[in-house]
């Protein structure tokens, strides 16, 4: 999986894409958000708009992130999310915990 | 490739996770010419993901020696994934439900129970002399995981 990263209204955007899968997409995550965390960032958004796929290993990945960033006192945010990964937070009813927007603009606008 | 049914094949793979991504490639171009639909066929290829990495992680401890016997057996209307590890078992009534509250923020725990959303029938065979066999059945055609919305997404 390949993540770029970049600053907006002061939180770090990780962009995406490929899979979040057991033994590669999921420790990339999983060291990314601690590289962000490690230097500082508080807020941290996922743009998943190019997340092709995801198993229950990409998922545990996403939950940890969120347990890190807000036991740190800040917020995670996913967005973009393409029908069948939101389906697989859906099925597992993590999207009543995450805290998922529509679009970029929306997710930066729930940090505030 | 041409794929006759009823058609069966055996793979044996080491319990290494890059192995995931050889047999899913193998299923994909076993369903391929049954023109299956694509959105049951992806659910299909989670599934046996889910399988493959219980297998390899919990069943084989990710003992690259240990293998991982997987069979597809095809038949023009239904599918059976046989997937069998070198383990010690487990028991399958002590999984936690994943959607437990206390269980929602876990991170682990879902694998079992995305196969059992995924398919239409799962059932485990622990053999005398060790090892855990899963076989996940799908008939074809029948009814799909139902999942909604669309945030724009690619897929």
């Amino acid at each position: 999986m390949k993540i770029d990263k970049r600053q907006r209204d002061g939180a770090t955007v990780l962009d995406l894409q490929g899979k979040i899968t057991i033994g590669e997409g999921d420790v990339a995550l999983r060291e990314a958000v601690h590289e962000a965390v490690g230097a500082g960032a508080t807020n941290i958004l996922l743009n998943m708009a190019r997340v092709r796929t995801i198993d229950s290993s990409g998922v545990g990945e996403l939950v940890a992130a969120y347990t890190t960033v807000t036991n740190r006192g800040g917020k995670l945010g996913l967005f973009g999310l393409p029908r069948r990964v939101l389906g697989v937070l859906q099925i597992t009813q993590l999207v009543t915990v995450l805290d998922i927007s529509k679009d970029e603009d929306e997710a930066a606008a729930s940090l505030s | 490739m041409s794929s006759p049914v009823p058609q069966t094949i055996q793979l044996r793979v080491g319990s290494r996770y890059e192995n995931i991504e050889l047999v899913q490639a193998v299923l994909d171009e076993v369903l391929e010419p049954l023109e299956i639909d694509e959105e049951s066929s992806y659910w299909m290829g989670i599934a046996l993901r889910e399988a493959l990495t219980n297998a390899m992680k919990h069943g084989n401890k990710l003992n690259p020696e240990k293998r991982v016997e997987v069979g597809l057996e095809v038949t023009a209307d239904a599918i059976d994934i046989l997937v069998q590890d070198e383990g010690s078992g487990f028991d399958p009534a002590a999984v936690e439900d994943p959607l437990a509250p206390d269980n929602l923020l876990k991170t682990q725990g879902r694998g079992i129970f995305y196969m059992r959303k995924f398919m239409d029938k799962i059932e485990y065979d622990f053999g005398a002399g060790g090892g855990t066999k899963v076989r996940l059945h799908k008939k074809f055609g029948g009814p799909s995981v139902d999942v909604e919305g669309d945030q724009g997404g690619a897929e």
